[in-house]
């Protein structure tokens, strides 16, 4: 098994004492085969055990290592040292405010999945005696792909206007609201669409699709949020133009 | 929070975007044509004139020059407000105004012929 | 311990040289700026008509300037960018499922790229162009 100096350039940021973050090097010898969450797991372990940063599955499914690696939005235990030569430059992701370290302030995106309505919310509730509620395979696969998330913000790093407009719901949360929409069980769109085809809704997208590009399970948020533009269009019209409809 | 009543401006946008995606083309290759000295028959005096003559032929182009400016308005709006220009009020009113004058004289041209 | 979270600005205008995908956006994003002034010139042409033969002809020879020309090169190139990537865009704004499966994309887009051609093809007949 070959071994490799590695050169690792981390963005560090120390809230009790830093006015602001600075990069800092560190060279350790690592396995060719080690993901960069490796490279940081051994700093930790044998150089600098203040290092900070998020992890825990190790196996891109708990979506908490997201970092900018290189520039670019990835899971920090996906990303193969093979695969970044030279310095490899890591930082905390984009567009979200430093804790400490890599560590990032999450609490804005939490807030904006919540105010979505992430769950289902049936459209006859039924009693645990009535069964369950079925659906046909046809039926799953309309949304199976948006249940992929899983919540990592990469998208949101990745999204320049969410950088631009703080504010915008963001490619994740809209997609889940999305993935509920189109599932034959729910009835909770009219609920969702106060929020998703509202002022800081669907609406600040500009079809970057750089969300998509990003998305280490190969989600399409960028899809799901034009289908959510369509559909909130032809609500608009049919309820403006075309009154009589109403129920 | 209240339903945005983004949809007046997307809904020509998305289809002034797939308009100009189809046509906008071969309209410039039949004027590019022109510009070259080949004029196409269609493209001569008595050939515009005998487009534009039938109200089908005014339909058309109208459609094509109103949705083809309300397209570009509203993404150089967007564009506008990517390179850093906050104002979004202010550059939203001046784009949209133009596209609706840009159509309202089309159809006052169509008008004359 | 104490808190103080560090955002870091974000570039109100440099940030989309930050990785190619964000430049390939913003090129797509200004054809908008050579569709428009393009159909500005269409419009001219047409008030032109109305005008009489005379005001038409005036026209027809501005078009021949080399400024012309090169000006419909840039557009032809800019809006056959915007005509790819609107395509290329379309079946994840429209995708279409069919029982358990979903059409692929490509088939999707292409059924846009045969329609873009016939119809350009159709347009550039009925024009008397060849």
């Amino acid at each position: 098994m070959s071994e490799r100096q590695v050169e690792l350039e981390v963005l560090r940021y120390n809230p009790e004492t830093d006015s602001e973050p600075r990069f800092q090097r560190y060279s350790v010898s690592c396995r060719e085969e080690w993901v960069v969450l490796d490279a940081l797991n051994h700093v930790k372990e044998t150089v600098d055990p203040t290092l900070s940063y998020r992890w825990s599955c190790h196996m891109a499914v708990c979506g908490s290592c997201g970092m900018m690696i290189n520039g670019e939005p990835k899971l920090a235990c996906k990303s193969f040292l093979r695969d970044h030569p030279g310095v490899i430059r890591v930082e905390p992701l984009a567009h979200f405010p430093i804790e400490r370290d890599l560590v990032t302030v999450i609490d804005d995106f939490m807030a904006k999945l919540a105010r979505v309505k992430p769950y289902l919310i049936p459209k006859q509730a039924k009693s645990v005696e009535e069964g369950e509620y079925l659906q046909t395979p046809a039926e799953l696969k309309r949304y199976k792909q948006y249940t992929l998330c899983i919540n990592c913000m990469l998208c949101y790093a990745a999204c320049p206007e969410y950088g631009l407009i703080p504010k915008f719901i963001g490619p994740a949360a809209i997609s889940m609201a999305h993935r509920y929409n189109q599932d034959s069980r729910d009835g909770g769109r009219a609920a969702r669409q106060e929020e998703i085809a509202a002022g800081e809704g669907v609406w600040d997208c500009s079809f970057t699709g750089a969300c998509s590009e990003v998305c280490p399970e190969h989600v399409d948020p960028a899809s799901a949020l034009q289908q959510v533009k369509i559909k909130s269009t032809v609500d608009w019209y049919k309820e403006h133009l075309m009154p009589w409809l109403k129920k | 929070m209240a339903i945005s009543s983004k949809p007046i401006v997307w809904g020509p946008f998305a289809a002034g975007g797939t308009i100009t995606a189809f046509v906008t083309p071969v309209l410039v290759l039949l004027t590019l044509l022109a510009a070259l000295g080949v004029v196409p028959d269609a493209l001569t005096y008595d050939g515009v004139r005998a487009f534009l003559g039938h109200w089908l032929g005014k339909a058309l182009m109208f459609g094509v020059i109103a949705l083809s400016l309300w397209s570009s308005a509203h993404r150089l709006r967007i564009t506008c407000y990517d390179l850093g220009v906050r104002k979004d009020v202010f550059v939203a009113t001046v784009v949209y105004i133009a596209a609706v004058a840009g159509a309202v004289a089309t159809l006052i041209v169509l008008a004359r012929i | 311990m104490s808190r103080k979270p560090y955002l870091r600005e974000v570039p109100k205008f440099r940030w989309f040289f930050r990785h190619p995908r964000y430049l390939r956006y913003m090129a797509r994003e200004v054809t908008c700026i050579f569709i428009g002034a393009y159909t500005v010139l269409v419009l001219v042409g047409i008030m032109r008509v109305a005008e009489g033969p005379a005001a038409y002809a005036a026209f027809l020879q501005a078009l021949q300037t080399p400024a012309s020309i090169a000006f419909h090169v840039l557009v032809l190139g800019f809006s056959a960018y915007h005509s790819i990537t609107w395509f290329n865009l379309t079946p994840r704004a429209l995708p279409i499922q069919i029982g358990e499966r979903f059409v692929p994309d490509g088939v999707i887009a292409g059924a846009h790229y045969a329609a873009w051609l016939v119809l350009t093809l159709a347009v550039l007949i009925l024009a008397g162009a060849f």
